[in-house]
């Protein structure tokens, strides 16, 4: 993927062998919810019933809000650096 | 009157004092062995740890203009200015394999800008060129835009001339100068624990003096009943559905695509400073969501804006409700709060100046120590001319060109946002779609229109004019998604034709593995030493 076809312009560096690390991981699905939630409008998009005083519209996405971190905090946790 | 507010006056003016005398010292914050690299005085030493950029990052996109322009836009519209919070809990997942892979990438080549990856990747100095300039005007209205934050509170506590803005964006020019990043990210610690402080108090302490949250919805619905508008209300109307989750997804993929969020990123330690806090960010969200709610109690309250600017009604109700001093405590936040993404993003434009225009077409040779003079110097002009727009323009067109940058640096997308994730697109495509996107999207623009503004009439765009859709649909879809939509398929067409013509892809200097480096992996100018031993 990252090998240019044409001659380079100039020698790069050597550089040593490339690590077999990578940023794929099943956790990163656990991302998704987070995008999706918000922008499906019609699950929330209702004065009723309230919590606290606050319509639905308002304390829904602020539960959201909780699920982003949560989600976010999830893929931190199983994806970081080990050692 | 001024002298009517002289308590929030002085308190104002002391706190400003403070962080002004905090942003010279900055240069000589976590000691750097010399400012004259890009490295230190652009990037802040490339080593912020999870706190700095916590604060740094927060004070960079929660602007004073958000804290200024969404409450007012939920005054006047409702629910539909709340598209703040799902856009700022969106945003964070999206960007968050982005996020890493571009530091990671940055980190071992040393790019500085988005502009300088796009450079290394595709090959292709005009490509970068084009993405510099998308960078550098969508961040100039935003620069200006800060300024109406500073207005707003300025006029409020009854400094109506432009003395008290030139001295105070004079002052931020001067700290920016001598202590680069590391300025704005020192302050934005006494810039966020204001913010904090005053919005809890204010959440707590209005609504009990307006019978409490159910009220004041209350209120504020029957408010919205009686404005001849049919779409604004408490909730969205049917119609309006689409076009808030469009502006919520597509205002999260613009965020960091904006050469100044990427400077808050590139500056901190490592991945895990960055996966920390994509997760601990949305705090300020939590904040931004209490914010916009300030827009219903200023209804509830019965406050008004003062000659008709609807960005004066958070300041209002802050003057209305509290003591003088705390009013004075809110003002100085909403005024520093304008100052730090001020400076991060004249630094962030400054550096696409020095990395894409001046390094790469005027001075090939340019040594550390003059990009960071020449960085410096642009820093200046950057913001001056933003100065010179608010007054010398009307403010309404820094908004129209606010509106308009959102739009444009969307159209980056594709060689800033898929580029660190797959190098398919051929820099030809990607150059096609970013010229058919940037047409398409100012003439949409152009093209919307509302009962008082025949052009520019904001970025949501008719669904009944888009093709394929029945002429009576109602409600509108945000620009710029349209238009990025347009761009990508233009991209993949052209790129498949050039691969067809055999035309050559530029070089690509990133490895993959480039892609997942961490802190103290070698970097690129590090190599040669490491072989020689």
């Amino acid at each position: 993927m990252t090998v240019p076809e044409s001659a380079p312009d100039t020698e790069p560096p050597q550089r040593p062998p490339a690590s077999r690390r990578t940023d794929a991981s099943p956790w990163n699905w656990f991302l998704l919810p987070a995008i999706v939630l918000p922008i499906m409008t019609f699950i929330y998009n209702n004065d009723e019933p309230r919590l606290l005083g606050f319509p639905m519209f308002y304390w829904f996405q602020f539960a959201l809000i909780l699920v982003g971190v949560g989600c976010t905090t999830l893929v931190y946790q199983k994806t970081k650096r080990r050692g | 009157m001024w002298r009517d507010h002289l308590t929030e006056l002085i308190i104002f003016a002391a706190l400003f004092a403070l962080v002004s005398v905090m942003g010279f010292i900055a240069a000589r914050w976590r000691r750097p062995t010399t400012m004259e690299h890009l490295d230190e005085w652009g990037l802040g030493g490339r080593n912020f740890g999870s706190w700095i950029t916590w604060f740094l990052i927060g004070g960079d996109i929660y602007t004073a203009y958000t804290f200024v322009a969404v409450p007012a836009l939920v005054f006047g519209a409702g629910a539909a200015g709340f598209f703040a919070v799902p856009y700022t809990i969106i945003v964070y997942p999206l960007v968050f394999l982005f996020l890493i892979r571009l530091w990671s990438v940055s980190h071992v080549h040393g790019f500085v800008t988005p502009a300088d990856f796009v450079r290394a990747r595709f090959g292709s100095p005009t490509l970068a060129l084009l993405i510099a300039i998308t960078g550098i005007v969508a961040t100039m209205p935003y620069i200006a835009l800060q300024l109406v934050g500073i207005e707003a509170v300025l006029r409020t506590m009854g400094l109506n001339g432009e003395w008290p803005l030139i001295i105070a964006f004079t002052v931020l020019a001067a700290y920016t100068y001598q202590s680069g990043l590391r300025a704005p990210a020192l302050i934005a610690f006494v810039k966020d624990s204001l913010i904090y402080v005053v919005i809890l108090v204010a959440v707590l302490y209005i609504p009990s003096r307006l019978g409490g949250w159910g009220a004041i919805f209350d209120a504020a619905q029957e408010h919205f009943d009686q404005t001849p508008a049919p779409t604004d209300g408490i909730v969205l109307p049917a119609s309006g559905q689409i076009g808030y989750a469009t502006l919520a997804l597509g205002s999260a993929l613009a965020l960091f695509l904006y050469p100044h969020s990427t400077t808050g990123v590139l500056a901190s330690r490592s991945r895990d400073v960055i996966k920390r806090n994509m997760s601990a960010l949305p705090a300020y969200s939590f904040l931004l969501g209490l914010i916009a709610l300030l827009g219903f109690m200023a209804i509830a309250a019965g406050v008004t804006s003062s000659d008709g600017d609807t960005n004066t009604i958070v300041p209002n109700l802050f003057d209305e409700m509290f003591p003088d001093w705390f009013a004075g405590l809110a003002f100085a936040a909403i005024g520093i709060g304008a100052l730090v993404p001020a400076a991060i993003m004249s630094i962030a434009a400054a550096n696409l100046f020095t990395r894409n225009i001046y390094r790469e077409y005027l001075r090939p040779n340019a040594s550390d120590a003059e990009e960071a003079r020449v960085s410096k110097l642009v820093s200046l002009i950057v913001k001056f001319g933003a100065l010179l727009c608010i007054l010398v323009l009307n403010p309404s067109f820094s908004i129209d060109l606010q509106l308009i940058g959102g739009v444009i640096i969307i159209q980056t997308l594709p060689a800033v946002g898929l580029g660190v994730f797959t190098r398919w697109f051929h820099r030809v495509g990607l150059i096609a779609g970013w010229v058919v996107g940037m047409v398409l999207s100012i003439w949409m623009l152009y093209s919307i229109s509302s009962p008082t503004r025949a052009h520019f009439a904001g970025s949501s765009y008719p669904l009944a004019n888009l093709p394929l859709v029945p002429d009576d649909t109602a409600g509108g879809i945000w620009t710029g998604l349209v238009a990025l939509v347009v761009n990508l398929v233009v991209s993949a067409v052209v790129t498949v034709l050039c691969r067809r013509a055999g035309l050559a892809d530029g070089q690509d200097r990133t490895r993959s593995d480039d892609y997942v480096a961490d802190q103290g992996d070698p970097k690129v100018k590090d190599v040669p030493e490491l072989v020689n031993h």
